[in-house]
This record gives C-alpha cells, sequence and structure tokens, in this order.
C-alpha cells in the first residue's frame, strides 16, 4: 500500500492548570495513508479532538505539553516545530474542518475575505487569481452563486452553507491531509448526508487523506477506509473497516456496533454502555474500560493489557491474549 | 425598543429635574447671598432693599415655582456678579470642557487599546499582572487625588509644568494626564475582557488553522470583533468622563463650566451655580442616554429588562 501520510508514535499529551495535571492523551499510535479516509470514534471525552489539535499544533499554548511521543507528517516530524514552521504547514500541508460551522467563520468579514487568508498566507496570487481560486473551489463544494456568496457575512448563510464554506477554506490550497472533527454534528439530518457525501467526493480524488473524527459508526462504515477506536485516551481497538465491523475484537468496540440504530430497531430500548468514560485524572492501574465492561477479568482491574495485533488488526484487550483463548 | 427609549427619554427628563430640584434648595439652605455682595456695614434697609430686589424674601416655594417656570423656558436669570445671561455665560464656558475631556479621551484610547489588547494576548504574564495591577490603581484613584499628585510631582517638584491655568498648549498637559489616567485605566480592562472574550471563539482558532501569523491574527481579525463591546463600554462611560472633567477643572483652574460652578459656588452666584449644574446634569443624562439605546441596539436581551 501507499506510505504514510501521518504517522503518530506514542503520543502523550498533558494539560498543566498550575499543579493539576492530566493526561487526556497516553501513548496513542496510529498511522494514516495517503489516499486514505481514516476514521477515529469514540465517546465523548475520549480525547479524539486533543489529537487532531496536536496534528495541526493548535493545542492550547503555555498550559499543554507533548512529553513524549512523535508526529511524523510526510516524514517530518512535527512537535518539535518552532511557531514559525507550524505556520507554513497550517491551511497549507494540513487543514482543518471544525465542528461548529456557526461559530467557525468570522462574523465581521466577508465569506471572500475569510477564503483569502490561506492563500494569502501560503500562495503568491494576485487579488484576481485569489478570487478566480475561490470561486472556483466554492463551485467545487456546491455552493450556488459563488460570486455573490464571496461579499455575503456568516449570518447571511445557513449552517450546511457555511460548513461547505468550511470546507471550501480546507480545500483552497491543497492540502496533503485533511482533518475533520465532527464535521456534521451541529447540522441537521439531511444536511449531514449531504456534507458527507460532499467529503466523500472530495476524498475520492487524488492523494487526499482525510482524517475523520466523528462518535457515529454509521458515518465511519459509509465514510472511511480505517477506523481506530479511542476509548479514554487510548487507542482500544484499530483495524480495517469491513474487518472491524466483521469481527469487533475490544468489547468497548462491539458495544458501540451494537449500539447502532440499525441494530436496535426490533428491541424496546436503545442499547447503551453502561456507565461514563473516565476522566484522565480518574484513570487507575488496569484496563481502562474494566469498570463498564462486561467481560471483565480478575487480571483486568491488576494490570494494563497490551495492544495486540493480528494482520494489522490491534486490540487492546486481554481476550486476545493467547492464555483466554480468542473469544470471537 | 421604542418604549424602552421612551421610558428612558422620560427617567432622563426626571433625573435632570430630580437635580435641579435637589442643587436649589441646598444653595438656599445653605446661606443667603446677600451678605457677600453688600458692604460689611450695610443697613438693615440696604439688606432688605437688595433681598426685595433679588426676590429672596418671599417665601421657598414661590422662589422654587418661579425659578422651574423660568429654567423650562431656558431662563436661569443673570449672574448676581457679572449680571450677564447665567445659561450664557455657562455655554460660553463649555467649549473649554469638552476640549479637556475631548484630549482625554483621545489619550485614553490610545494608551488603552494597545495595552489591553497586549495584556490580553498575554494574559497571566507579568507584563498582564502589572497592567491589569495599573488599572486597578488607577481606578482606585480619585481624579482629584491624582491632580495634586501630578501637581506635587510636575509643578511643586519637577517644576516643569504650570500647576494650573490656561492659554497654552503646555497649560493642558497636567489635566488631560489627570483626566486621562482614570479613563485610561478603565479602557484598558475593557478592551482586555473584549479580546479575552474574542481570542477564545472558534473563528480566532479557524484564523490559525489556516496559517495567519500573530499579528494579523490580533489586530485584523480579533480586534475588529472586540471593537463592539469597546465602543459600546466606552461610550456608556462618557458620562464618567464628563464628572472627572469637571473636577480635574477645578484641581487645575481651567476655566471650563466646572471651574465656573466652583467659583460661582463660592460667591453663592446662585443663578450661575444653577444654570451650570443644569448643563453638566443635561449632557451627562443625553450621553447615559444615547449609550443606553446604543447598548440596547447591540445587545438585543437588555431590552427585554
Ligand atoms: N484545554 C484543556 N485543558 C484541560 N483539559 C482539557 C482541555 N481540552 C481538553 N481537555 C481534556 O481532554 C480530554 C479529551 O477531550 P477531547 O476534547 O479531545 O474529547 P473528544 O473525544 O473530542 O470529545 P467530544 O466528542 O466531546 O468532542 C477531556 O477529558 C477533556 O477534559
Ligand atoms: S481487558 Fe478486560 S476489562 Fe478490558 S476490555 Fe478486555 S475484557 Fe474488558
Ligand atoms: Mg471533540
Amino acid at each position: 500500500m501507499a506510505e504514510s501520510i501521518l504517522e503518530i508514535k506514542d503520543l502523550k499529551i498533558q494539560f498543566q492548570n498550575g499543579k493539576h495535571i492530566v493526561q487526556p492523551i497516553r501513548e496513542v499510535s496510529f498511522q494514516i495513508k495517503a489516499g486514505q479516509t481514516v476514521g477515529i470514534v469514540g465517546e465523548s471525552g475520549s480525547g479524539k479532538s486533543v489529537t487532531s489539535l496536536a496534528v495541526m499544533g493548535l493545542l492550547p499554548d503555555r498550559i499543554s505539553s507533548i512529553p513524549s511521543g512523535e508526529i511524523l507528517f510526510d516524514g517530518k516530524e512535527l512537535t518539535k516545530l518552532k511557531e514559525k514552521e507550524w505556520r507554513k504547514i497550517r491551511g497549507n500541508e494540513i487543514s482543518m474542518i471544525f465542528q461548529e460551522p456557526m461559530t467557525s467563520l468570522n462574523p465581521v468579514f466577508t465569506i471572500g475575505q475569510q477564503l483569502s487568508e490561506p492563500l494569502k498566507r501560503h500562495r503568491q496570487l494576485s487579488n484576481k487569481e485569489q478570487k478566480a481560486a475561490i470561486i472556483k473551489v466554492l463551485k467545487q463544494v456546491g455552493i450556488p452563486r459563488p460570486e455573490q456568496i464571496i461579499h455575503e457575512y456568516p449570518h447571511q448563510l445557513s449552517g450546511g452553507m457555511r460548513q461547505r464554506v468550511m470546507i471550501s477554506m480546507a480545500l483552497l490550497c491543497e492540502p496533503k491531509l485533511m482533518i475533520a472533527d465532527e464535521p456534521t454534528t451541529a447540522l441537521d439530518v439531511t444536511i449531514q448526508a449531504q456534507i458527507l457525501s460532499l467529503l466523500k467526493k472530495i476524498t475520492s480524488k487524488k492523494d487526499r487523506s482525510l482524517m475523520l473524527i466523528t462518535h457515529d459508526l454509521g458515518v465511519v462504515a459509509e465514510m472511511c477506509d480505517w477506523v481506530v477506536v479511542m476509548y479514554a485516551g487510548e487507542i482500544v481497538e484499530s483495524a480495517e473497516v469491513n474487518e472491524l465491523f466483521d469481527r469487533p475484537l475490544h468489547p468497548y468496540t462491539r458495544g458501540l456496533i451494537q449500539s447502532l440504530p440499525s441494530n436496535n430497531e426490533r428491541k424496546s430500548k436503545l442499547y447503551a454502555i453502561q456507565g461514563q468514560v473516565p476522566k484522565p485524572e480518574q484513570v487507575k492501574q488496569g484496563c481502562i474500560f474494566a469498570n463498564r465492561c462486561p467481560l471483565a477479568m480478575e487480571k483486568c482491574f491488576q494490570e494494563s493489557p497490551p495492544a495486540f495485533q493480528e494482520d494489522g488488526h490491534l486490540s487492546k484487550c486481554w481476550l486476545q491474549s493467547s492464555d483466554e483463548g480468542v473469544v470471537r | 425598543m421604542l418604549d424602552f427609549i421612551v421610558k428612558r427619554f422620560f427617567q432622563g427628563i426626571l433625573v435632570v429635574f430630580l437635580v435641579l430640584t435637589a442643587v436649589f434648595f441646598l444653595m438656599r439652605l445653605s446661606g443667603d447671598p446677600t451678605t457677600l455682595f453688600l458692604p460689611q456695614d450695610a443697613s438693615r434697609e440696604q439688606i432688605e432693599a437688595f433681598q426685595h430686589q433679588m426676590g429672596l424674601d418671599r417665601p421657598l416655594y414661590v422662589q422654587y415655582g418661579e425659578f422651574m417656570g423660568n429654567a423650562v423656558q431656558g431662563d436661569f436669570g443673570e449672574s448676581l456678579r457679572t449680571q450677564q445671561d447665567a445659561l450664557q455665560s455657562v455655554l460660553d464656558r463649555l467649549p473649554a470642557t469638552f476640549q479637556l475631556a475631548a484630549a482625554a479621551l483621545i489619550l485614553a484610547l490610545v494608551i488603552a487599546i494597545p495595552l489591553g489588547v497586549l495584556s490580553a494576548y498575554y494574559r497571566n504574564s507579568i507584563f498582564d499582572r502589572v497592567a491589569v495591577g495599573l488599572t486597578v490603581i488607577g481606578q482606585a484613584i480619585p481624579t482629584f487625588w491624582m491632580g495634586l499628585l501630578l501637581i506635587f510631582l510636575f509643578a511643586a517638584q519637577l517644576k516643569i509644568l504650570p500647576s494650573g491655568g490656561a492659554g497654552t498648549p503646555i497649560h493642558m498637559i497636567l489635566p488631560m494626564l489627570t483626566l486621562a489616567f482614570y479613563s485610561t485605566a478603565r479602557f484598558t480592562r475593557f478592551t482586555r475582557s473584549a479580546m479575552l472574550d474574542v481570542l477564545q471563539q472558534d473563528f480566532i482558532r479557524t484564523a490559525k488553522a489556516s496559517g495567519t501569523p500573530t499579528f494579523p491574527l490580533i489586530m485584523k481579525y480579533a480586534l475588529k470583533n472586540s471593537l463592539i463591546p469597546i465602543i459600546t463600554l466606552v461610550a456608556l462611560d462618557l458620562g464618567e468622563l464628563l464628572g472627572g472633567a469637571v473636577i480635574t477643572e477645578i484641581v487645575f483652574s481651567w476655566p471650563g463650566v466646572g471651574r465656573l460652578i466652583e467659583q460661582a459656588l463660592m460667591t453663592r452666584d446662585f443663578p450661575v451655580v444653577l444654570a451650570g449644574v443644569f448643563i453638566i446634569a443635561l449632557i451627562y443624562t443625553v450621553i447615559n442616554f444615547l449609550a443606553d439605546v446604543i447598548y440596547a441596539y447591540v445587545n438585543p436581551q437588555i431590552r427585554v429588562k
């Protein structure tokens, strides 16, 4: 297969508020190959956004740090970059689409002014060329009358249109990697479908790689080539998309798949995993999922399971240990 | 919205009316101007004649009614000292007050906006802490005290600036600094909090994600958003600035309305005091009225209250 565009190795992220230290990301490793769409799934608070912000170099300054681990983008190590070098990458080689299209655009600048920003920073274009490039990409994301839209302000557009604008902004400089953090969560269901199919169309072209963050496994099934399941700051399972749905190994992933609406149709109640994701400061010894796991064994509370791997399918669960026999 | 404006308008009129009433009675109760205007050894007849001429021998409520009746028509009588129209002599002094207030306002904005922006950007840094400390001090020191401090330092000790008067631009420096000090402190705080608010908005993150460097990020994308709350707060604060100007004038003998009122008080020149208070109260009320309307316009939530 193609080479990795992004490779995260044993990444650890730390937040420090005064003396209070938390590690919302611990030993996270995964990779995205050129042209792939990789889904990052997990409940709220599992560390999906923090991971993506680290890849963009947008972790809150001063209070956050990366004590260990590497982020290799196109072979270049990002965690030690200076702010000035980051700026050359952001919006140019890596771009990001955020969850909230309503608040992610600046209310006092026109769409055109905001879209010209990445071009101004990364391309030497005349005003005319800039305008042409913006109109081209607006057409590409299916915005009607782009010549007028560029003179309008964000509040004049609907949520779906704004998210299209955000996507066009991410596309402008033809980045090697796009990150979309829950790009449809804030939108109506019908608009969600439109935006997803737009993203699918965009990623089907060329060597565009996408890191798609979502808590919706349905979206993953439809969009992704590879899936990374995160739980409380760790990767608990990672596999090729069909493999994951056909043969989920980790009890947490199984719970997520079971709680999909299509698997629930004839049940009177929606299946839900009991309990809550532990906060980073609550993580104790043993398996992080043990307090909610229906299959937890004694060992699970004592020792944290390593990542068991078989043909690239990774699962961080004692059930995969050969001592326990493989439960499928 | 119209209800709100009408309500605020009548509240404003009420305020001016109450202020005038209070000052009228305080002045009458605090003493009679007669002794100040007549020689020490004036005879009883002379005193009575003077009081009769001034209408001071009539019952207080009659005097009050007459005063209000005339005031509504813009007639505050003549100055007891100069025989000029009282209102006109106040209006003549107004430009000097405005000049001082405007100079202080501009100075305060020029210092406060960059200071507040930097303070917000480097929040919790040493720079920010010092700046915040200064704003606390700036707001805590009363204007007249600040004026005296500056006079002590620059006029009495260093002897480089005049302690009072007007005429040359040099004379304006100390009163302007005095008045600007307090406003700078307040505007710095406004700017800092408005910027802190904007800097954590999602669209700032979007701009960063586009590769925008710090300077345009702050000065273009963030500041333009902060200007709306900053302007509103500054507008709301102009009344405060005017009040400060009145005090500052007294400290520095700056020939504005405040100084005129002070002198008129010393000589019990009732008509001038009342005309001066009327003008100051009126401007103060109009400024606050406009600020409230602007604020309500910008922020629909308060219209309901
Ligand atoms: N600025 C911060 N300071 C301290 N802790 C933070 C900060 N930002 C995030 N965290 C913590 O990091 C953990 C992971 O948060 P993150 O936002 O990555 O979750 P998420 O998986 O994106 O969840 P969601 O689905 O709600 O977006 C959370 O426990 C959160 O409290
Ligand atoms: S290690 Fe144990 S507790 Fe953790 S997921 Fe596997 S079975 Fe459940
Ligand atoms: Mg998130």
